[in-house]
């Protein structure tokens, strides 16, 4: 961003100590200039230093943190308009609305739903993030409600609340929290833009128009108000979709300050139905969402949700990948069964899931595929017969077992032959296409 | 404050394709625009929802998604009248699944036999989807241009291996084709040129680029559609400015996680709304790349993903 290697360089101790993993402090500039290192990285930059080249250094889009410790959530740090340029590098945070005009038995089961809701995928863990608590009647109820969320979950915080005086009053009592405070607007925006410095805690602003939006960032940019989350203040689908392409292209293509932060969006306000809700919010997700408030977390929507948020966020350079190696799973011995497959994450993660499931202990041969799947690995000439039957004989799976059958994808049932050919020692069993299919198959074999 | 809103300069713009015949034709494309940017381009033709009928009774659905057909699920005559009468279906997508020689491998001549009845049936646009096996498809296909001559079908896939045979007997009785290609812009275009030297005319081409499931590499093809239509519009790419079609409910209604049942997977909800959002976010994201053309199958998904087309076709005031 801006500042080339050489400037950087100029900023540098040039003392050349390596301390930052590199030998040298120009070798260090050029990673700063092309986003290929932190600058935390070398501990020897004066404050000074460190702030002006942050600046300069920062993607067009803030980085902004709410909450804290290990639930704290990270919003934007966005480079590009399009996932195929880069990895987009903040997912979305999904965001479970409860208001004090809620009764409590609703609350508490809203909560309940939050918290259970957590899904392991690809080795990953994904759930809703935050939670935004809405004042709505009066001031006592919105804190006791604010409490009761604070000591129910450790999740990062939303505050919303029209009244600033009540706003400003929750949001000291949970400001270690680091909560979200939303929102400024026209009518309290030095009152919130002084508590949101004065907490140190991120600041929504919400505008009624794109322009009184910008009106307002910068007004709070000026205050020294560093942290803030953008409402545009539309909501419809249409209107939404368009003000978050704008505000994005803003932010990247004019270098636009005002729109250089995550934005809020309430798919949770522009319908009562809760499937239509949740396709909003899958627009969100693609579209340049940062937090994204839903008036309920259900399994059947949210994890869609996730699924999709994993998918636009992962890296279009790199496929997830695993290590090449014999997998154990369950207590196996020499008459375990052996399976093999490639090494896409998502691949290993699906099949290991359903051996697990099956619980007949048996051995996983997870193949170098570059991380492609087992048909795309096929294709690309990588998980043929020619290459599977060395790695047989080489990954020491001989030793671990006494019997000589192995089990290959069923969509893979073409190269059986050949690969009989190639590993005469050993029985080719075809398996199902679908793993899901793979317990029923196990248990009969292992019968 | 003013500010000015960053507006893209598209040079190029996607092609019009009238599919179906007669009074019933449906036009897809001709946006010079990116999906629903309509801040700054024209969208002439909102993408349009085609309804899956399967030439026999499907074996691996989970009920939620036979549920709706139960009645109908081994007549595909009959489908395809529910489809348009019930559902109000804008164009119906026949999968000759039974022809694959892995399965029932149903004979050429009486696949093209049932094409011929669906589309005497109904009025509206045909699509008709082979198997990818590129042999079988070839055959196939061939058979149904010829008994369905002059009907415009959009009819393939339509690959490297079998465009050629196809194409010539599609020209041949006039209907549409889908070139179809493995998630990648270059073979994309490659195909579309060989296609062009083939003499198919550009009226008559649709960009099938294959797609996965949600959560099944549906990103690869979210970005593999978002860089065709970016060349098409912004690097004025003319062999990439066709509509596109996304046929990904076989895909979604194949994965585990709309089979679970409730009692199965307590944290996954409800099964039913979890298959149909399954399938409505995957042509959500589809959407949002670019597609024209949506291959989809449960009644409740595509009114959700009609209602989001309808939203995201509405200018916004500003
Ligand atoms: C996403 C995708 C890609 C991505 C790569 C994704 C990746 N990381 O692998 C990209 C865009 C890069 C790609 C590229 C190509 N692709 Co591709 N791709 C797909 C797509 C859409 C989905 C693949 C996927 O992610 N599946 C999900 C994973 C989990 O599936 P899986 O690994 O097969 O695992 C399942 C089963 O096999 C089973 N299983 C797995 N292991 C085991 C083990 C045992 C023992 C058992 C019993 C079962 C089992 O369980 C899993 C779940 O049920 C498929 C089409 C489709 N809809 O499936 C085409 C597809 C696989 N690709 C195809 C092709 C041809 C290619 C290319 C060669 C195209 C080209 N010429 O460039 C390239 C090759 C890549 C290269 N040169 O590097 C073809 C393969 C055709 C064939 N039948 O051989 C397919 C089928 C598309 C098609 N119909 O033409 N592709
Ligand atoms: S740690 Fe700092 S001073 Fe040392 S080489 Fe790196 S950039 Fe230079």
């Amino acid at each position: 961003m801006g500042l080339s290697g050489i400037e950087i360089f100029k900023k540098l101790p040039k003392t050349n100590c390596g301390k930052c993993g590199v030998p040298t402090c120009l070798a260090f500039a050029m990673k700063l200039a092309t986003g290929k290192a932190e600058l935390d990285a070398c501990p020897d930059l004066s404050e000074d230093v460190k702030e002006e080249l942050g600046e300069a250094s920062a993607p067009p889009v803030r980085t902004v943190v709410i909450g804290t410790g290990e639930r704290a959530v990270k919003l934007g740090g966005e480079t590009v308009l399009f996932r195929h340029e880069k990895r987009f590098e903040n997912p979305p945070a999904f965001t479970l609305f409860l208001s004090d005009k809620m009764d409590e038995s609703e609350i508490s089961a809203k909560l309940t739903k939050f918290k259970e809701t957590s899904y392991e995928r690809v080795g990953l863990v994904l759930r809703p993030a935050m939670v935004a608590v809405k004042g709505e009647k009066d001031a006592s109820g919105f804190m006791a409600l604010v409490e009761k969320v604070c000591n129910d979950t450790d999740a990062a915080l939303v505050l919303m609340n029209e009244d600033a005086d009540a706003l400003s009053q929750a949001a000291k009592t949970c400001s270690n929290r680091k909560p979200l405070i939303y929102a400024a607007t026209m009518e309290n925006v030095e009152t919130l833009g002084n508590l949101a410095m004065e907490l140190s805690c991120p600041l929504a602003v919400k505008g009624n128009s794109l322009e009184e939006l910008a009106e307002l960032s910068e007004k709070l940019i000026k205050m020294g108000v560093k942290d803030l989350i953008l409402d545009s203040g539309a909501r419809t689908a249409g209107k939404s979709l368009e003000d978050q392409i704008i505000i994005r292209r803003s932010a990247l293509m004019k270098k636009f300050k005002p729109f250089g932060f995550p934005t809020i969006v309430f798919p949770c306000e522009m319908t009562d139905d809760p499937m239509k809700e949740a396709m909003i919010a899958c627009q969100m997700v693609a579209k340049y969402g940062s937090i994204i408030v839903l008036s309920e977390i259900e399994g059947h929507s949210i994890f869609p949700l996730l699924l999709a948020s994993m998918n636009i966020f992962t890296d279009p350079q790199r496929p997830m990948a695993v290590e090449q190696k014999i997998y154990e799973i369950g207590a196996t011995d020499e008459n375990s069964p052996v399976l093999i497959t490639g090494n896409f994450s998502l691949t290993y993660f699906i099949v290991s899931g359903e051996v697990d499931a099956s619980r007949v202990p048996s051995y996983l041969l997870i193949k170098d595929t570059e991380g492609l799947s087992v048909l795309t690995a096929w294709a690309a000439g990588k998980f043929g017969a020619d290459t599977i039957a060395p790695f047989i004989k080489k990954c020491g799976i001989e030793e671990k077992v006494k019997h000589r059958k192995l089990v290959i994808p069923g969509y893979l049932a073409t190269i059986s032959g050949e690969l009989e050919e190639e590993l005469p020692d050993w029985e080719i069993l075809i398996g199902p296409r679908e793993a899901s299919h793979l317990p029923a198959y196990l248990k009969e074999l292992s019968a | 404050m003013t500010f000015e809103i960053p507006k893209v300069s598209y040079s190029g713009k996607i092609k019009e394709i009238p599919l179906g015949r007669g009074e019933n034709i449906i036009t897809v494309g001709g946006e010079s625009c990116y999906p629903f940017h309509l801040f700054e381009g024209a969208i002439p033709h909102p993408p349009k929802i085609a309804m899956e009928v399967y030439d026999k009774e499907p074996e691996d659905w989970p009920d939620t998604a036979l549920e709706p057909f139960a009645d109908v699920a081994g007549d595909p005559v009959a489908w395809a009248r529910k489809c348009v009468d019930t559902y109000g279906a804008e164009m119906i997508a026949l999968q000759l699944a039974s022809t694959d020689p892995n399965a029932e491998d149903t004979p050429a001549d009486e696949a093209a036999a049932i094409t011929k009845k669906v589309s005497d049936a109904v009025d509206v646009p045909l699509i008709v989807f082979g198997t990818s096996n590129t042999d079988k498809d070839t055959e196939v296909l061939k058979a149904v241009c010829e008994t369905c001559e002059g009907k415009n079908l959009i009819i393939g896939p339509l690959g490297e291996g079998n465009y050629r045979a196809i194409g010539a007997t599609a020209i041949g009785y006039k209907h549409t084709v889908m070139a179809s290609t493995p998630i990648d812009i270059n073979l994309a275009k490659q195909l579309n040129i060989l296609l062009g030297n083939l003499n198919v005319p550009d009226d008559k081409i649709i960009i099938d680029p294959t797609t996965g499931a949600l959560g099944y590499g549906l990103e690869y093809c979210y970005s593999v559609i978002e860089r065709i239509r970016t060349a098409a519009l912004i690097q004025e790419d003319e062999r990439l400015q066709f509509p596109i079609i996304a046929n990904f409910a076989k895909e979604v209604w194949k994965t585990k996680e709309v089979k679970l049942s409730e009692p199965e997977a307590p944290l996954l909800g409800d099964q039913k709304k979890r298959g149909v959002l399954m399938e409505a976010m995957t042509a959500q994201c589809v959407l949002l790349a670019g597609a024209d053309i949506l291959v989809m199958r449960h009644p409740e998904a595509i009114n959700l993903v009609k209602e989001s087309i309808q939203d995201l076709m509405i200018k916004g005031e500003g």
